[in-house]
């Protein structure tokens, strides 16, 4: 396969044969970089790490996505054990994160049983605070009333919201709500009125991290991997000169560099799911009980302030 | 994807258990029994959910006709009209949703979890 773009469907710069061979390494920790047309790749530990002195004054968060607390067919019948695995692959990092963000599908069937069981699962994780944003699953039946009620305190319209931390600005979006027949992911109007109004007065050099379930970029639209309209929540943060977006919802980790721009996609604490087209339908992937754990996982991210991407490397589960 | 027209003929028959979604359209008699169980006409039609689709895709039913809905996947889906005229609760596996449809017309619906899921039902 060669590493020069030939067929650009979705004008954004990474043809699908190049853009699967990307994934492929994905998985493993690796960073792909589209620059003048041509494919590069890294790995996660090339990219500069912060140095135990320098981690004053920088930032250190993880992320978890997918804990589907509910499900329990044969891919994973005790969901709530690999995400205290998690919970305890976080409580060993060896620097304690400021935050956790949790980028949805937290329950599988929007219940409170399930509800009620993340939350007791969560109490052992060592953190400051927890960041949510729900997922398909999380909003269900209700138009997402239970999930506001626990997780969206402040939040506004269908549960979005921002923070500030370290000087780098956080986003947390919901496009999981009102999604039309045939549709992807949406935000929707009053959503993008208020991004665009949320990032006005902050100066062009403040990093920006935008948190939300649905990949908001193209990953494969047949399954509904993309957001309807995330082009145009992107296009507000186009002065920016440094944007990450971190999604979940696909179960697997997903990278891509556009720009001033970084995609990444998070792996389940619950199951994983096939790479794109690989399967007849993106459901739950059955593995080897020995191999699961190697396919769940969570991400910690570092941001170096001298650097315009963060360092996010991506941990699996296995001891 | 699948496209299948469905001619129902007048067949009698009781609609399964149904779960969460509750059960639309079919009311009780004086006698207590579900209405499609007493008359002769009544017919239903399944349509099955699997691997993120509703198969068939498409189906045609005569006007009175109930339509039951099973989920066979191993993730929950629901069954949701474009246009308000029906909507179950969230399916989990082996989870039914029934509705009668009483008027002719299309009745285009899909999944909310997963809107990419379409699929109509013709009534005639």
């Amino acid at each position: 396969m060669s590493d020069f773009i030939k067929e650009n469907w979705n004008k954004d710069g990474v043809d699908r044969r190049g853009f699967l061979k990307c994934m492929a390494w994905a998985g493993t920790g690796t960073l792909c970089v589209v620059s003048g047309g041509v494919l590069k790749s890294f790995a996660i530990s090339e990219i500069p790490l912060i140095e135990q002195g320098k981690m004053k004054g920088e930032l250190s968060f993880a992320q978890i996505s997918d804990s589907h607390i509910g499900f329990n067919k044969p891919a994973n019948p005790d969901v709530t054990a690999t995400l205290q695995v998690a919970i305890d692959k976080i409580n060993a990092l060896p620097v304690r994160p400021e935050f956790v963000l949790h980028t949805g599908d937290l329950s599988h069937l929007s219940k409170d049983s399930e509800f009620d069981t993340l939350d007791q699962s969560l109490k052992g994780l060592k953190t400051e605070a927890i960041h949510f944003v729900p997922g398909e699953h999380d909003v269900i039946n209700d138009n997402g009333a239970q999930y506001r009620e626990r997780y969206g305190k402040g939040t506004k319209g269908g549960g979005w919201y921002s923070f500030d931390a370290k000087g780098v600005h956080f986003i947390g979006l919901v496009n999981v709500m009102n999604l039309k027949a045939g549709g992807l992911g949406a935000l929707g109007h009053e959503q993008l009125e208020w991004i665009e109004d949320d990032v006005k007065h902050l100066k062009s050099s403040t990093p920006i991290v935008v948190f939300a379930h649905i990949p908001l970029w193209s990953v494969y639209p047949e399954w509904g991997w993309g957001t309807d309209d995330g082009a145009q929540a992107l296009g507000y943060l186009k002065r920016f000169g440094s944007v990450s977006v971190l999604n979940g919802h696909i179960h697997q980790v997903m990278q891509k560099v556009e720009g001033n721009v970084t995609f990444h996609t998070a792996m389940s604490t619950a199951f994983p799911q096939p790479a794109p087209g690989t399967a007849p339908s993106p459901g739950p992937m059955k593995v080897p009980d020995d191999k699961l754990r190697s396919v769940l996982g969570v991400s910690e991210v570092n941001f170096v302030r001298s650097k315009h991407t963060l360092a996010v490397v991506d941990a699996t589960l296995q001891a | 994807m699948k496209k299948a027209a469905v001619r129902i003929m007048a067949t009698k028959m009781v609609v399964g258990a149904v779960l969460a979604g509750g059960l639309w359209g079919t009311s009780l008699t004086r006698a207590g029994y579900p209405a499609a169980a007493q008359q002769a006409q009544a017919a239903s039609v399944q349509v099955k959910i699997d691997n993120f689709s509703f198969n068939p895709q498409e189906i045609t039913v005569a006007t009175g006709t109930t339509v039951t809905w099973v989920n066979q996947d191993d993730i929950p889906h629901t069954v949701t009209s474009t246009t308000d005229a029906f909507k179950s609760k969230a399916l989990d596996t082996d989870g039914k949703f029934s509705f009668k449809f009483d008027k002719p017309g299309t009745y285009d619906y899909y999944c909310s979890i997963h809107p990419k899921m379409t699929a109509k039902v013709i009534v005639k």
